[in-house]
């Protein structure tokens, strides 16, 4: 490949260095700018830093020839920076800041940032090219901290929402499980829990089996209105929930009265109902859009294969239709599921305080008493969608397969 | 031979005939009939149960937001009376209105309803409550044959019941139906001489409105600003890389609602992670946190977050069918980069924008829990208004008003949505 052969050349010396020296000014300015006591040492600590890095960079660059030689010296001397300060913590992620820091001056030094981009680019377009690469990346951590954040704090010792410095040092002594020996012995969680494992499946049962029939219904060729009933199964997605909230708890307590006093059924298990209908209804409108989905790439002339080989209109369902579909109805089906599973708004206005759900707990949790239980449990719920994502995501891999629409 | 052409002929001449007899016309009709109608069988429990249990109720709630029989069931002779009294005279009601007003109380108060008549007209007139309540006890008292007259004796028991004020607002109010829930909505009350704005003081529904509005507006605009790049990155990466990405991506979108809005609790706090991370870094003084929670910039940043990824998906699905040739084409035509991009990449990409700021502004407006959670006052929707009025201060009329207002705003948007993208196009994931 001659086109590349100027990549491993070095750029001058100087270049990286002042550019490294540059760069750690930078850092250190919006690091630093207010630890100084006046400007004279503000300035000394900047200058100090800056020639400590440069001289370590030049270190680098003459004595190693390899990467990884290089990583590892630096990593060593950040690590033992780091320990100084601030004992393993410090030590961890100086040693991650040492290996970055090497990798960096490599990376500079061999224009290794022109590997793989086009040869003809100027010098500002790999500039932009990296800069929007930076951008994205920093899109990516607003997206995904959050969720991370979570995680580690759920095993605070502290009755905090924040690191204690103990967390901060990796000492054993600032991590616990006490938060989630809270959950699952703390009775009020565990009957919220038990009410959304009630709740869910039999909410997501309901909108998947009517769903599904609908679903195959409105993709038969001649339907009159399909455009009228398509906006109205998909409508209670669209309506925002708390419109939704609003018309429910106005229409099922009176629905409610009636079965509790006319009908003499348990005010319990009227509560139920009524909370297990309204989430059905929330799931429908997604079972319906995943299982058309899969029918439009379904082939009809299977099921006229099956009738002509004799077999009635259920034996087709279930032995021909219903397994080349199914991908589509499980993943409509978990939809339906985290649907009734994380919702909030609308249990809180139908049910009554015996069918407080997961969700309503983490609610009120929120708003009064704050406790980080309510890490632990998020950090339960972010595993569980891991593993729905995961699941949703491979059904959609086979489901494309089966309908050869992609090779993988 | 001649037997061939006597069998041939119906067929060319008469109508094609299907194999039981009936003609193909006929019986093509027949099976069509049969197909719709089995299409209709496989939807109708679903379509059943979608309108018994959602679009009822919420029909129910639009029915409910104008219904105002309360006034004239409870006292059915005053209305009656009341009807050829003419407000703006000035003059308070004759002793006819007072004496049909005991004898409907006497019933009222046996049957206990005069308190929630009372708390219906308090929306309308601040006190009504209370001396309906007080008024109750000493009327139940009086016998409607043989006290009369009643005028002095009532506004012995209550001086309210001698101001034109409250006459006038059972007359204005005594109607079947009533457009006073929506006039409330919106700032502005029913009196005797038509609507006019309510008081300065009482003013806060339109600034609602307006505030959830703009807010939603500024997510929407955000949300635009953080998805262009991402989506234009992930549908332009191998396939590899971007499904890894893609990730990063879907994992929030998958996580529970109320995960996000603890974890954004966490990090916004005073004593939180973003806080706690500036402190260390020497940004900001300890003793000058950022107060970055509990108002405006709390609703936008989380709601931000957790609407990004309805966003980026249609985005990314649109972009994804964008030829980069045409951008390669541009280019090697001596077009810039900007040019290449605003001129030619850009103009495709709108209908992916298009369908993303609808999907998020139709998702913000109506956001509860979490302008509830991380929005203090300051950063409160209308939705949290409506809640309000369910579960705190009972007044269902204005709910069902505000719900409605707020549904009528969402349904043009979503008859847009349905214009621009068609609904037959949402993808999930």
């Amino acid at each position: 490949m001659a086109k590349f052969k100027d990549v491993h050349i070095p750029i001058s010396m100087s270049f990286t260095l002042s550019l490294i020296g540059l760069l750690v000014a930078a850092t250190m300015l919006v690091a630093g700018v207010t630890t100084a006591e006046d400007f004279s040492e503000f300035l000394l600590t900047i200058l100090g830093g800056v020639g400590l890095s440069v001289a370590l960079a030049y270190a680098l660059l003459s004595i190693f020839g390899t990467h990884v030689a290089a990583m590892i010296v630096s990593a060593l001397l950040f690590a033992a920076a780091g320990l100084a300060v601030g004992s393993l913590g410090g030590a961890f992620f100086g040693a991650i800041g040492g290996v970055l820091f090497a990798r960096l001056v490599f990376w500079l030094h061999f224009r290794e940032y022109r590997r793989g981009l086009p040869p003809y680019l100027t010098a500002e377009q790999v500039l932009w090219h990296y800069g929007f690469r930076f951008i994205c990346a920093a899109i990516f951590i607003f997206l995904i901290t959050p969720i991370l954040v979570v995680l580690p704090l759920s095993f605070n010792a502290e009755n905090f929402f924040t690191f204690t410095p103990e967390m901060l040092r990796f000492d054993p002594e600032g991590y616990s499980l006490k938060h989630y020996r809270d959950f699952f012995t703390n009775n009020e969680w565990q009957r919220s829990f038990k009410n959304s494992l009630i709740i869910a499946p039999i909410a997501t049962i309901i909108s998947v089996s009517l769903g599904t029939l609908a679903a195959i219904g409105l993709s038969q060729s001649h339907v009159p209105g399909r455009r009228a009933i398509m906006a109205m199964l998909i409508s209670p997605m669209i309506v925002p929930l708390i419109i939704s909230a609003t018309g429910m708890f106005f229409f099922y307590s009176s629905i409610g009265n009636f079965l509790e006093d006319s009908l003499g059924f348990n005010k319990t298990f009227v509560g139920y109902v009524k909370v297990i209908l309204a989430h059905a209804v929330l799931g429908v409108p997604f079972v319906i859009i995943t299982v058309t989905a899969t029918l439009v790439g379904f082939d009809r002339s299977l099921t006229r294969a099956a009738a002509n080989m004799g077999a009635d209109p259920m034996t087709t369902f279930f032995r021909v239709q219903m397994p080349l579909i199914l991908p589509g109805v499980i993943s409509g089906g978990l939809f339906a599921f985290i649907t009734s599973f994380d919702e909030v708004v609308v249990v809180l206005f139908v049910g009554s305080a015996s069918q407080k759900t997961l969700p309503w707990q983490m609610f009120t949790g929120l708003r009064e008493q704050i406790s980080p239980t309510i890490l632990a449990v998020a950090t339960i719920l972010v595993v569980i969608s891991i593993a729905l994502l995961t699941v949703v995501e491979l059904l959609r891999r086979r489901s494309e397969r089966l309908r050869g629409m992609s090779p993988g | 031979m001649s037997d061939a052409t006597q069998q041939d002929a119906p067929q060319s001449n008469g109508p094609v005939l299907a194999a039981d007899g009936t003609p193909l016309k006929q019986s093509l009709a027949r099976s069509l009939r049969r197909q719709k109608l089995r299409a209709l069988i496989l939807i109708a429990p679903l379509l059943l149960f979608v309108i018994l249990s959602f679009l009822v109720p919420i029909a129910s709630m639009l029915f409910r937001s104008v219904e105002n029989g309360i006034v004239e069931e409870t006292l059915p002779e005053t209305v009656a009376e009341l009807a050829s009294w003419d407000a703006t005279s000035g003059e308070l009601p004759p002793e006819e209105v007072y004496a049909a007003f005991v004898r409907d109380m006497v019933v009222a108060v046996d049957e206990k309803t005069h308190t929630r008549l009372g708390s219906r007209l308090n929306y309308e007139e601040t006190g009504m409550s209370s001396m309906f309540r007080r008024s109750g006890r000493a009327i139940k008292k009086l016998d409607p044959v043989e006290d009369a007259p009643f005028k002095e004796k009532l506004i012995d028991i209550h001086d309210g019941w001698g101001e034109v004020k409250t006459w006038a607002t059972i007359q204005t109010h005594s109607g079947k139906y009533t457009d006073g829930y929506f006039l409330n909505a919106v700032d502005m009350q029913r009196t005797a001489e038509g609507p006019e704005m309510q008081p300065e003081n009482k003013r806060i529904l339109l600034t609602l409105f307006g505030r959830t509005l703009k807010m939603s507006l500024i997510i929407t605009g955000f949300c635009i600003l953080l998805s262009y790049p991402v989506a234009w990155l992930l549908a332009n990466l191998p396939m590899r890389i971007s499904n890894l990405l893609m990730i990063l991506v879907l994992l929030p979108f998958w996580t529970s609602l109320l995960v996000r809005t603890s974890a954004w609790k966490v990090m916004l706090q005073q004593q939180g992670v973003i806080n706690d991370t500036l402190v260390w870094l020497g940004l900001v003084a300890d003793d000058a946190r950022l107060v970055i929670i509990n108002n405006q910039i709390g609703t936008i940043v989380a709601m931000t977050h957790i609407l990004l990824p309805f966003m980026i998906l249609p985005m990314y699905s649109v972009m994804q069918t964008i030829q980069p040739t045409y951008l390669r084409a541009a280019k090697s035509l001596g077009a810039t980069n900007w040019t290449a991009f605003w001129r030619v990449y850009f103009p495709q990409s709108i209908p992916g924008i298009g369908a993303g700021s609808i999907l998020v502004f139709i998702l913000a407006i109506g956001y509860y829990i979490t302008p509830e959670i991380v929005g203090g006052t300051k950063g409160v929707f209308i939705s949290n208004r409506i809640a309000y009025h369910i579960s705190s201060s009972l007044n269902w009329g204005l709910a069902a008003a505000l719900g409605t207002i707020l549904l009528a705003v969402v349904l043009i948007l979503y008859w847009a949505y349905d214009k621009i993208v068609g609904i037959d196009n949402v993808k999930l994931g």
